[in-house]
């Protein structure tokens, strides 16, 4: 049975497709219109998944979209009517835009499917609609290795329910409870989102990441104030505090009052009060999830856990749940958030409507993802042949040189570009679609960070790490191929600090080297780690096992090939030009290997100022 | 427009929440009302809920 499922008009469109219960192509459409967080209807990546398998729309059994429109409608009109006349301003914006528009979401699926049905027919009785957090649970249930597991997903809303428990047990997936809107953990992460001068459903990664700079000197006033957790975990928000529900924005003035101030301008400087902040939303976030996770576990007495949703993109948070071992395994869907839903709504279609079992792992595999590299690849004709377009300048590599010469690049200290293969599906780059460096060199992450990215400097980056050397270099036993758990770096490796070097505060505690592996460890010590694994993505691991010969180092700098506020790279060609706009200074794509200095100047671009700040 | 009437119809019933029939056409109808009198729909939410 084959199903194309699809998620659109929220944000993070996408589409993925999946053949007898195994997804074959996955893919964001911001990666195709270069739109970050495109929400429009995903036509490039749905073309790019019936072209990976040669299909076209006639030759799919079900379309699925990843939530129900009308549900949602329902949950819009009770809470405007509960508390009207406060959503005025809110219901006056959302509802021309669902008169025009969202009401009528299954007849405009229908039209913008067509140009895919050869025969232009059926396609209405082809469409089928999971619930949101449906979809999120077979994303991450059906994909996982496990025959038995709790499912636990999270995240800012669906139609109804923010949080789900579901148990799976072989082709079944049971929802077994839920908790409501205006309730969520992800909806209270991202008002301290907004509240600290980010961009919301893109900016949470970062208080994530500011959150070791700062005391959670501020999370008791949360939990006295803004949330009622429970012993089991479920939490109520005082709805006193957030303006969400009903308003324009995140957060109230009492909101402000309470802590103090009106939310950051994205363009003034952070202070210690906002890594403050970041810190303590970090910890009760982690609070939670552990409460939830604890009694899932004696309550359901299943060995297995999997997370899926915005919030199990918090893989600080994720980390601590391994380590807290009330599961003895957990996984994490590596597009947990609403491009995930594509995959997941068709992977629940096929439950519901194929028969036969759920399809077993082949022999070596760790789930039925592939690493997820389940994006556009380019045969190396092509890729010269693009490049060539482009105007670039390239010298076509056996794969031994192309090795030999990354390397080379590597240990000079270069910014490498390493464009090869499947894109990745979901928000990290895993090896395919990455900018990688030296993890040694001391100032490796303010130059990625100024330099490359054009972001703010406290950012960290994650380290890949061979998988079989993972145990040396960080406190981590469970493979984390996806880049979503996080652990400290070995004790044995780290730097001591002197005396001076402890005393400081905030940012900082930043040009400070803690380890031998500098540019991956955060200040806490802490690394967002990649399991690079030769059964999923042999090239990578290769690669890194040159870089550790000749080295003696298993680990590299991975960060997405992009810049701030860009959609991770997806052809050949917008590799060349964001290698072109940067201070990158090789770029290897396919077996083509690019040195900047001999590249044609006149093709760089203002790259810093192409795409809006995220 | 019949199939979004009869997918409404069959929602209401299958949610069991025909009570909020006369509510929906009655935001409906002002909805309707602020889409003529605005001729745009882009919603400057800062976090889109729906």
């Amino acid at each position: 049975m084959r199903i194309l499922g699809i998620s659109a008009f929220y944000h993070d469109s996408a589409a993925a497709l999946i053949v007898d219960g195994r997804p074959v192509a996955a893919a964001q459409e911001e990666r195709f219109t270069r739109v970050k967080h495109d929400n429009r209807f995903p036509e490039h990546a749905i073309r790019y998944c019936l072209d990976e398998a040669g299909l076209t729309l006639d030759d799919i059994d079900h379309v699925a979209f990843f939530e129900k429109p009308l549900l949602k409608f329902e949950r819009l009109l009770e809470t405007y009517l509960a508390t009207a006349p406060h959503g005025f301003s809110s219901f006056r914006m959302a509802m021309p835009l669902w008169i025009k528009d969202k009401l009528f979401q299954k007849p405009g699926l229908v039209t913008a499917l067509k140009p895919f049905a050869p025969s232009g027919a059926g396609i209405e009785d082809k469409l089928l609609f999971a619930e949101h957090h449906e979809s999120h649970a077979a994303s991450t249930y059906y994909a996982s290795p496990f025959d038995e597991a709790v499912v636990l997903t999270m995240d800012g809303v669906g139609e109804w329910a923010t949080s789900s428990v579901a148990i799976g047990r072989g082709q079944t997936l049971t929802t077994v409870k839920e908790i409501h809107w205006p309730h969520s953990l992800g909806l209270l992460y991202s008002a301290f989102t907004y509240y600290t001068g980010f961009r919301v459903n893109s900016g949470e990664y970062k208080v994530m990441g500011l959150a070791p700079y700062g005391v959670p000197r501020f999370a008791d006033l949360i939990r006295k104030h803004l949330i009622d957790i429970r012993p089991d975990g479920s939490f109520w928000l005082d709805q006193r505090y957030f303006d969400y529900a009903t308003g324009l924005t995140m957060t109230t003035r009492r909101f402000h009052e309470l802590f103090g101030g009106n939310p950051r301008d994205p363009d003034a400087p952070l202070t210690q009060r906002d890594m403050d902040l970041a810190a303590s939303v970090q910890l009760v976030t982690e609070e939670v999830m552990q409460l939830i996770v604890r009694d899932l576990s004696r309550t359901y007495d299943i060995d297995n856990l999997c997370l899926a949703g915005g919030v199990a993109l918090n893989c600080v948070a994720n980390g601590k749940l391994l380590r807290d071992g009330a599961f003895k395994s957990i996984f994490v869907q590596p597009a947990a958030g609403d491009a995930g839903g594509a995959l997941g709504a068709a992977l629940a279609a096929h439950a519901r409507h194929a028969l036969g079992e759920r399809p077993a792992l082949q022999p070596g595999e760790m789930d039925t993802l592939q690493g997820s590299y389940l994006g556009p690849a380019f045969a190396q004709d092509e890729i010269a042949s693009r490049l060539e377009r482009a105007g670039a300048r390239f010298t076509v590599l056996d794969d031994d040189q192309l090795l030999d010469r990354t390397v080379d690049s590597l240990d000079r200290g270069d910014a490498v570009g390493w464009f090869q293969g499947r894109m990745e599906f979901g928000p990290r780059a895993l090896g395919n679609r990455s900018i990688l460096g030296d993890p040694r060199k001391p100032d490796m992450q303010k130059n990625l960070n100024l330099k490359i990215k054009f972001r703010e400097s406290f950012r960290p980056f994650a380290p890949s790490v061979l998988a079989e050397d993972a145990a040396d270099y960080f406190e981590l036993d469970e493979a984390s191929p996806y880049m979503l758990m996080v652990a400290d770096v070995k004790r044995n490796r780290r730097v001591h600090l002197t005396s001076e070097q402890k005393q400081l505060f905030g940012i900082d505690q930043l040009n400070v080297p803690r380890s031998d592996i500098p540019a991956v460890t955060h200040v806490d010590y802490s690394a967002r780690i990649q399991t690079v694994h030769a059964e999923t993505n042999p090239r990578y691991h290769a690669l890194i096992s040159h870089f550790k010969k000749r080295t003696g180092c298993g680990v590299l700098v991975n960060t997405s090939f992009n810049v701030r506020g860009e959609p991770i790279v997806c052809m050949p060609e917008d590799a060349f030009r964001c290698f072109m706009g940067t201070g990158m200074e090789t770029l290897a794509v396919g077996n083509c290997l690019l040195d900047k200095s001999a590249q044609n100047p006149d093709l760089a671009t203002d790259y810093r100022s192409a795409f809006a700040p995220d | 427009m019949l199939s979004v009437l009869k997918d409404l119809a069959r929602y209401m019933s299958v949610r069991k929440k025909w009570w909020l029939f006369p509510i929906i056409a009655m935001l409906v109808l002002i909805g309707g009302l602020l889409v003529l009198a605005k001729g745009s729909a882009v919603a400057p939410f800062i976090y889109t809920v729906f």
